[in-house]
């Protein structure tokens, strides 16, 4: 350090900049909590998840029956339980996209990194936050969904409970694929700075990737669609391994590591660009 | 206090900002005037930390801005009223601005008690007209009663009421010690907050000095001339080597004489005068002479410019005299 007596005594640098990151903590949830669409998003997420897993299992059990011996035998009472949240991602995606791009599209981010100038901890507080807020809420959108699906199995007595092999990893698991899913949302969002753009990438990476891969031919189709991001990634919800598919702990290893660089990316591209 | 050194930025082959050096004291409105697109926002924004400089450098109090620890204890700026979330409240927007630098609620309730917008806190801010709008940015760059203030435009979309209460806030602040920067390309307004001045052009620093000395050295006075005989008059004074231009209203400026000598040139000639004023030069003829050549978006108006208008006028009153 040199000599700072010229300079002018603001607080010491030190201290100050420690408790500088709980400070942008609390910003960014009073800002969270403070838009409508927060609210609206994760409500959509809520019943979209949740709803559809019941009627998807509603579905399924009412032609139960019906079904051949090899499609009962690899029914899996967690991955059917949450089948719902493969389509309620889409709001928390949503959400993880507008807590970025609805500050770009109103200039609240200028006035945001007056206030926080250090983008690195700016960039930290948001993700932290949106994923506290998704991982909760998707606690409750997946024990939900198991438990309410578990009511419409007992029909046919094929309810599950959560002792059983992998079934807490997997509705845990559910809670977890949806904080990703916002994280790696927040991230696209941040690099392409508009909502439109970033919400159609994430959807075309979670919805149309697997479409694409279903039809690759051979051994390396094969390889290449179990590593696309929703294919790996739904593995999360999973109980048990399933043929033609990476294993649960596998998928959702891929999943983060996805999440993880397109992170890395949006936080040197933000530290690197003009706001 | 605010110092720039070689700043400069390029966005592609475009410079925005030539090498610009100045230095913003306290005590003191400095007003940083220049035309459209002359660079002063992405001065603002280099100094804020937004936008990263090609090259040189800016520091605040001595510091880079990403080094403050508690920026908005130390400078608050306006640049855009429109940076806003529409859908937050007046009051969770501050607040959160407020949280994030440590700063107490009750600073939240002080400034929109200073602006006046207390009445309408609890709404979101996508319903606000353009001049609450305004306010509400000025309140957040009072929110941490810093030493530096930075402000682009604040008088736009204000009401006659709005640009004086500004006017005197700049004043205030500065009478406080403060170090006040103010960009505007209204030079009436700017020639009654600024003391000093910083302008710019094409992004190079044309001048950085005080108000009083920047319109001495670049305009300079003229005689105000209303006659019915302009039409003999006019040459009768290019004659003596004086340059006449149209004014306003059928009236003439004459430049390079004094009101005495245009009067005695009109009455030896037997010509009857309505009008003769000696005029002072106003910050906006300084400004219009320095940047006339550095105006980046000019008007497609024959006449537009300074000069040309010059020009035609000069024309068009020798040649009826030339004529007679
Ligand atoms: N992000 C950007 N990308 C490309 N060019 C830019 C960008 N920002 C500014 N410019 C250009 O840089 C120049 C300076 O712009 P700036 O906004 O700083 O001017 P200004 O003095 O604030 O003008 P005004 O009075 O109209 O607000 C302009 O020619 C503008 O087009
Ligand atoms: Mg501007």
């Amino acid at each position: 350090m040199t000599t700072t007596a010229q300079e002018p005594s603001a607080a010491p640098a030190g201290p100050a900049a420690k408790a500088g990151f709980g400070r942008v903590l609390a910003s960014e949830w009073t800002k969270i909590r403070t838009v409508r669409s927060t609210f609206w998003t994760l409500l959509a997420g809520v019943v979209v998840s949740v709803g559809l897993s019941v009627l998807i299992s509603l579905a399924f059990v009412s032609s139960y029956d019906q079904l051949p011996e090899q499609d009962k035998a690899t029914f899996d009472t967690a991955s059917f339980s949450l089948v719902g949240l493969n389509f309620g991602m889409v709001a928390f995606g949503v959400l993880g996209v507008l807590v970025v791009t609805g500050e770009y599209a109103t200039g609240m981010i200028r006035t945001s990194l007056i206030a926080v100038p250090r983008r690195t901890q700016y960039l930290a507080a948001k993700a932290l936050v949106l994923a506290a807020l998704v991982l909760v809420v998707g606690l409750v959108v997946s024990f939900a969904s198991f438990f309410l699906a578990q009511l419409v199995y007992a029909t046919k007595n094929l309810d599950g409970s959560l002792g059983d092999p992998g079934v807490l990893r997997a509705v845990i698991g559910g809670a977890v694929y949806l904080t990703l899913i916002a994280l790696i949302s927040l991230a696209v969002g941040m690099l392409l700075r508009h909502t439109a753009g970033a919400v159609t990438t994430v959807l075309g990476a979670l919805f149309v990737l697997p479409i694409i891969g279903s039809f690759l031919p051979g051994d390396w189709g094969d390889t290449v669609a179990k590593l696309l991001p929703s294919n790996a990634g739904g593995m999360l919800m999973t109980a048990r391994d399933m043929p033609d598919a990476l294993s649960p702990v596998a998928g959702g290893a891929v999943f983060a590591l996805y999440t993880a660089i397109v992170l890395a990316a949006a936080f040197v591209s933000f530290q690197r660009r003009d706001a | 206090m605010i110092e720039a050194r070689g700043l400069t930025k390029r966005f592609g082959d475009k410079v925005a900002v030539d090498h610009a050096d100045f230095t913003v004291r306290p005590n003191t409105v400095t007003g940083f005037l220049g035309p459209n697109g002359a660079g002063k926002s992405t001065t603002m924004r280099m100094i804020l930390g937004l936008d990263r400089p090609t090259a040189g450098d800016v520091t605040v109090n001595g510091r880079h801005y990403r080094d403050l620890p508690a920026p908005l204890r130390e400078v608050g700026a306006l640049l855009e009223a429109r940076a806003v979330h529409g859908g937050r409240s007046a009051y969770h927007h501050l607040w959160c601005l407020a949280q994030s630098n440590g700063l107490p609620r009750r600073r939240v309730d002080e400034v929109l008690g200073l602006v006046g917008l207390d009445s309408v806190a609890g709404k979101p801010t996508r319903g606000f007209s353009l001049g609450m709008s305004q306010r509400l940015g000025i309140a957040a760059a009072l929110l941490g009663d810093p030493g530096v203030l930075m402000f682009d435009e604040p008088v736009n979309g204000l009401d006659p009421e709005g640009i004086v209460w500004v006017r005197r806030l700049m004043r205030q602040l500065a009478a406080e010690g403060r170090t006040v920067f103010v960009s505007s390309h209204l030079m009436s307004e700017m020639a009654l907050t600024a003391d000093h001045l910083v302008v710019i052009g094409r992004g190079r620093i044309l001048a950085d000095t005080g108000m009083r000395e920047f319109i001495d050295a670049n305009a300079t006075s003229h005689v105000r001339v209303r006659s019915p005989h302009l039409d003999r008059l006019g040459p009768l004074l290019a004659e003596r080597g004086w340059r006449v231009e149209d004014d306003s209203d059928g009236a003439v400026r004459v430049y390079g004489a004094t009101a005495d000598q245009v009067g005695d040139t009109a009455g030896e000639a037997g010509l009857w005068l309505h009008e003769l004023a000696g005029v002072q030069p106003s910050l906006e003829d300084a400004f219009m002479q320095l940047t006339g050549e550095s105006v980046e978006y000019q008007a497609g108006v024959p006449g537009a410019r300074d000069g040309q208008a010059a020009d035609a006028a000069t024309v068009a009153m020798t040649q009826p005299g030339g004529k007679a």
